[in-house]
């Protein structure tokens, strides 16, 4: 059988997703060439040297619109005879397109992909492309749609997680993010955003707060209390599809639950042939990838039956796997992962997660495969699996293997 | 004859002047719709009408579409009622497009005649709809009038164009408490909302005036004009995306998403809000007839609107001369007493308030007191009006002072002892045709009614609590009774504005008897490890007001100990053993009372403000590791009260099960969705029903045991409707 392998991984780092973040001066467009030129730089690419680019991008409207995909190409260095193709799965999206390139390679439908994704929160606010679920009363109504901030906090109540497991699982994920970056543990797939002119821009994560603590984060209010209690009472609605539940507990703020960045990331994936092609060496397989739906109410307990599921179909156990990437979109999610499947926290987001570092939704899956091979790599073991949560209740995941 | 006459003046005006003959207030039915296009077309075609005024012939507009029409388009369409449905909706858009276009140039908005809408008065549902698709609503300055779309209060909602026109006139948001709540206004808050144009002295002289003067532009409506954006932005602009995923969210959480015109009125709004006006009229047509199809609004429209005024209107009421009441005797000045009181003066009664002590009689008219105060407040009641009736209740100590009452309504403690003797001595002063009735909740009234000189004039009339608020007064029928006294109670009940049922004397009457079954079997579940959030829940979902834990904590625990006790001494042996009682007696022992005491199911602060569960109940009772799963709960807590009502159908409790429906809803809050016990029963099916008491009594116990009625009905595939129902009834 056709083997997909990751020839290569890189990624922006996350500026603040702000108007006074770093790359708010920088368009989706720009963004996305710089990590695609960086690939074909890093690699050698030329010509058709790739089938397709597939792009996550959740927010497709304005500059994100009209298939970002292709127009990145066009931007970037790329030959003009690759496509592109924009897709959204939500916070998976750059996980997604992984997948997909992954299984396109393996089933024979072309030598190589890249996939990826990027998101500009700050210039393309979330939400700003509208949303059934939200506000089509046939559906929202119908499947209690509640926002994410909710769902997080609907998890730590029927799991049972507390506002200071939340906060320390945060001030962990500071720290150890602190430690990555102080020992140079992103270099190799990190790329500097630069100017037309060559300048740098940012070159450094710069929405983490080292040196966060307890204390700095007790001070933060639930962000979700008022939509959940007072308007337009969204609690009520969690109540009706979980009734055992007396309240829910607003645990999450701020602090415990991902940042919104601008970011993008990019991953080569390819046959055996296409690496002997341009003499470069194959890092990891992709050795099995999943996608999974779920209640939409609670929607975010979606890397458990991820999880469960890419186990069986790929026939191993949860302790063959060596590492684990577990989306921090909130505090609850990572949280409901270590205790479903009683894993060492030690073994999970090793080097900080989305709650230090930022969630630029449509690239954050890919970011963290890369994080994921780049530590595999680091600690000289074998297998790691990532997987991440993913709004209107769905769960994807995929499991790489060095070789 | 006709309902719409029209009269040309020699200003070239049409006058078209709606007079339903037959009722006092006028209701569209489906004859009349052709009348008024006749006239309308009559006004666009002929050249020497200017434009037209539709006003009414009587004091108020309109109330409305006659709700027995949907129901015999319905049942006219054979195989085929939702496409009957549709056609007749579309066929109401397309003709009051046609006054609202009224002949203009499509292209140019040109050449159109003006047509306005003169209202004396109250203008409801349809009523409203049809001058809303008129170019000017000019009202007269009638601060009695109520304008609004109250449809979503008997389970539809504004299906003639009245939902798409709030929106387009006033956005998503301003038209939410009309739409959503039915809320009803004053014609100078209808016009400060821009609901209506004017108020007017003389509305047909203002729209005839307006009529003659109107041009082009004064008759194009904004969303038939180039450049229309609707106010509040359609559900995609960030503004109206907000409006429309918050309302989603606050509609399904008020309702507990029981209710199927809420969500299809959003629905209908959601999409309308996205497309042209015309397109929008066709999907408002297509979510009303969707409503119209659900088995829960023709219950509800039912239930909540036509038998439910045929009662108040004295279905069951025997053929006996009018007995309305001009002086009432209240005995007892407590919380049931002194509400009883009021609701009596405010209908214009006289009243002895009577209490043993002059400070507790005073107590109870200053309950009055108070209530008119907050009305003053919220500029409901006016000070004269206060006096008035403040002056109508005589509260006092002296007997005496009932000499001249011709009904006397006894509230005082629950004792057969002291009603007695009060009976007797009451019974002495007051003229001997006085209707004597006892406002007990638990005492059988054959029983009081030994103490009476005068058994066919002692009735029961049971009013729920608080009495000022709740609109279901219990009327019970000793062994003796006679017809004069129920038509006195139905008599004075409808004086009150309350909606009467009639039942015979059981133990419980109707409606406790099904009550405390519910309470009995939430407070099992409690004892047998369910969690408490869950039973009340359960409930709310089913769209009970409030759930059973809640409701025993509000009732108490004590009563509930005391009810327990005194069936067990009337049942003897008979009566089963229950972890129910077992959790009530060991709450009562800790104190946990409920919310009187501050300490129930649920802890209260100081203030009595209701906390959280009380953590110490799980202590004593522990949750089970497994815990039931929702739909089991809910059925049990239903089949627990719809059992117990076909029950007292079998027993005679009941002689019209629209009581049992009306009674159920207004009584205790019953699911109003379903239209009450025997519309739910219709609507799942009496076999359905049947097994599944089977499957439930297998695992529960036999008080879900299938009732040898509900058996039979299910064997011959009958509904209770079908065989119990006002048509059955009047056939046999």
């Amino acid at each position: 059988m056709t083997e997909a392998y990751i020839y290569d991984a890189v990624r922006t780092p996350r500026g603040k997703g702000r108007k006074d973040g770093s790359l708010h001066e920088v368009t989706s467009v720009a963004l996305s060439k710089t990590v695609l030129n960086s690939l074909k730089e890093r690699n050698g690419l030329e010509g058709h040297a790739v089938e397709d680019v597939i792009w996550g991008n959740v927010t497709q409207v304005k500059e994100q619109g009209g298939c970002l995909a292709r127009t990145a190409v066009l931007a970037s260095d790329l030959d003009e005879i690759i496509p592109g193709l924009s897709i959204n799965r939500f916070c998976a999206s750059g996980m997604e397109a992984v997948n997909l390139a992954a299984n396109q390679v393996k089933g024979g439908a072309g030598d190589a992909y890249i996939a990826g994704g990027v998101e500009m929160m700050g210039r393309v606010p979330m939400g700003s492309d509208g949303a059934a679920i939200a506000v089509d009363p046939s559906v929202a109504m119908d499947m209690y749609f509640v926002p994410q901030g909710i769902s997080a906090d609907i998890i730590a109540t029927e799991y049972g997680f507390t506002r200071d497991q939340a906060d320390q699982l945060a001030v962990e994920s500071q720290r150890r993010a602190a430690m990555a970056w102080e020992e140079g543990r992103f270099d190799k797939s990190i790329v500097a955003v630069k100017d037309i002119n060559g300048l740098t821009i940012l070159d450094r994560d710069e929405y983490m707060r080292p040196g966060t603590d307890m204390q700095s984060l007790g001070g933060l209010k639930p962000a979700f209390k008022e939509q959940g209690e007072v308007m337009p009472g969204f609690d009520k609605l969690a109540i009706m599809k979980y009734p055992h539940l007396e309240k829910i507990n607003h645990i999450h703020h701020a602090g415990n639950s991902s940042g919104i960045v601008d970011g993008s990331a990019g991953v080569l994936i390819g046959n055996k042939e296409f690496g002997e092609k341009y003499g470069i060496k194959p890092r990891a397989v992709i050795k099995q990838t999943c996608k999974i739906g779920l209640d939409p109410t609670i929607m975010l307990t979606g890397p458990v039956p991820a999880t469960q599921k890419i186990l069986k179909d790929a026939g191993m156990a949860i302790s063959d796997i060596d590492l684990f990437e577990v989306n921090e979109a909130f505090a609850s999610v990572v949280m409901r992962f270590q205790q479903a499947f009683d894993v060492d926290p030690a073994l999970v987001n090793v080097n900080g997660g989305s709650i230090a570092m930022g969630h630029p939704l449509g690239a954050t899956g890919a970011i963290i495969i890369g994080t994921l091979l780049d530590e595999l790599e680091r600690q000289d073991k074998e297998t790691g699996l990532a997987t991440l949560c993913i709004a209107s209740g769905m769960g994807a995941a995929t499991i790489i293997e060095r070789v | 004859m006709t309902d719409f006459t029209m009269k040309v003046g020699d200003n070239g005006v049409a006058i078209i002047t709606w007079d339903v003959k037959s009722k006092s207030m006028n209701v569209l039915s489906r004859e009349a719709f052709g009348d008024l296009e006749a006239c309308i077309d009559e006004v666009l075609g002929n050249d020497d009408i200017k434009g037209a005024v539709i006003t009414s012939g009587k004091d108020t507009f309109a109330g409305g579409m006659d709700l027995n029409v949907l129901g015999s388009i319905r049942a006219d369409a054979g195989d085929e009622p939702a496409q009957a449905l549709f056609d007749f909706t579309m066929m109401g858009h397309k003709f009051l497009r046609k006054i609202e276009r009224a002949g203009m140039d499509p292209k140019t908005n040109k050449g159109g005649k003006p047509i306005a809408s003169a209202l004396p008065g109250t203008a409801l549902g349809i009523g409203l709809e049809l001058p809303l698709a008129t170019h000017r609503i000019f009202a007269a300055d009638n601060p009695k009038a109520k304008i609004g779309l109250p449809e979503i209060m008997v389970g539809i909602f504004p299906g003639m164009g009245g939902t798409t026109r709030f929106i387009r006139m006033m956005g998503a948001m301003a038209a939410s408490p009309f739409l959503l709540q039915g809320k009803m206004v004053d014609p100078k808050k209808a016009k400060s909302a821009g609901i209506i144009h004017e108020v007017v002295d003389d509305p047909v002289a203002a729209a005839t005036e307006w009529v003659l003067s109107a041009t082009d532009k004064d008759i194009l409506k904004p969303w038939d004009a180039k450049g229309y954006k609707m106010p509040g932005g359609e559900p995609y602009h960030p503004a109206g995306f907000m409006t429309y995923a918050g309302a989603s969210a606050m509609v399904n959480g008020n309702t507990w998403g029981v209710y199927p015109a809420a969500k299809a009125l959003l629905s209908a709004a959601y999409e309308g809000a996205q497309v042209p006006f015309d397109t929008a009229l066709k999907i408002e047509a297509r979510w009303f007839v969707n409503v119209l199809m659900n088995p829960s609004s023709s219950a509800m429209i039912q239930s909540l609107f036509i038998n439910k005024e045929a009662l108040e209107k004295g279905a069951n009421r025997p053929d006996v001369p009018d007995q309305s009441v001009k002086k009432v005797g209240v005995l007892g000045a407590g919380m049931m007493g002194a509400g009883i009181a009021l609701v009596s003066a405010q209908a214009g009664m006289d009243v002895v308030l009577i209490d043993t002590n002059q400070e507790a009689a005073d107590r109870g008219k200053a309950y009055s007191e108070t209530y008119l105060d907050k009305g003053i407040k919220r500029g409901k009641v006016t000070a004269e009006k206060k006096e008035a009736m403040l002056g109508r209740i005589n509260a006092t100590t002296d007997l005496n002072n009932l000499s001249d009452v011709d009904l006397i309504i006894e509230a005082v403690f629950e004792d057969v002892g002291v009603k007695a003797e009060m009976t007797k001595k009451v019974e002495a002063i007051i003229p001997e045709d006085a209707i004597f009735a006892s406002n007990t909740s638990t005492l059988p009234i054959t029983g009081l009614a030994e103490a009476s000189v005068r058994k066919e004039q002692f009735i029961g009339i049971h009013f729920f609590s608080p009495v000022e608020k709740m609109a279901l007064v219990e009327i019970i029928k000793g062994k003796e009774t006679g017809d004069r006294a129920v038509a006195k109670a139905l008599d004075y009940v409808r004086q009150i504005r309350k909606t009467p049922i009639v039942v015979n004397d059981e133990r419980f009457f109707y409606a406790n008897r099904c009550i405390i079954p519910y309470i009995n079997e939430g407070v099992m579940m409690a004892g047998e490890g369910v969690g408490r959030p869950l039973l009340d829940h359960a409930a709310q979902l089913l769209g009970f007001p409030v759930g059973p834990i809640q409701l025993v904590d509000e009732t108490s625990l004590d009563l509930g100990a005391k009810i327990a006790k005194a069936t067990k001494a009337a049942m003897g042996d008979a009566y089963p053993a229950s972890v129910a009682d077992d959790v009530t007696f060991w709450m009562v022992e800790e104190g946990r009372l409920g919310r009187k005491a501050k300490a129930g199911f649920f802890d209260y602060d100081e203030k009595g403000k209701r906390g959280d569960y009380w953590t110490g109940f799980n202590e004593k009772f522990p949750l089970l590791d497994e815990q039931p799963d929702l739909i089991e709960v809910q059925h049990r807590l239903i089949f627990a009260q719809v059992l117990e009502a076909v029950r007292a159908l079998e027993a005679g409790v009941l002689e019209d099960i629209r009581e049992g429906d009306v009674g159920a809803i207004l009584g205790w809050g019953f699911m109003p969705w379903s239209g009450g016990p025997f519309s739910w029963l219709d609507i799942v099916g009496a076999a359905w029903a049947a097994e599944r008491c089977d499957q439930l009594a297998e695992k529960f116990g036999d008080r879900f045991a299938c009732p040898a009625l509900l058996r039979e009905m299910a064997d011959k595939g009958e509904t209770f409707y079908g065989r119990f129902g006002p048509k059955a009834k009047a056939a046999a």
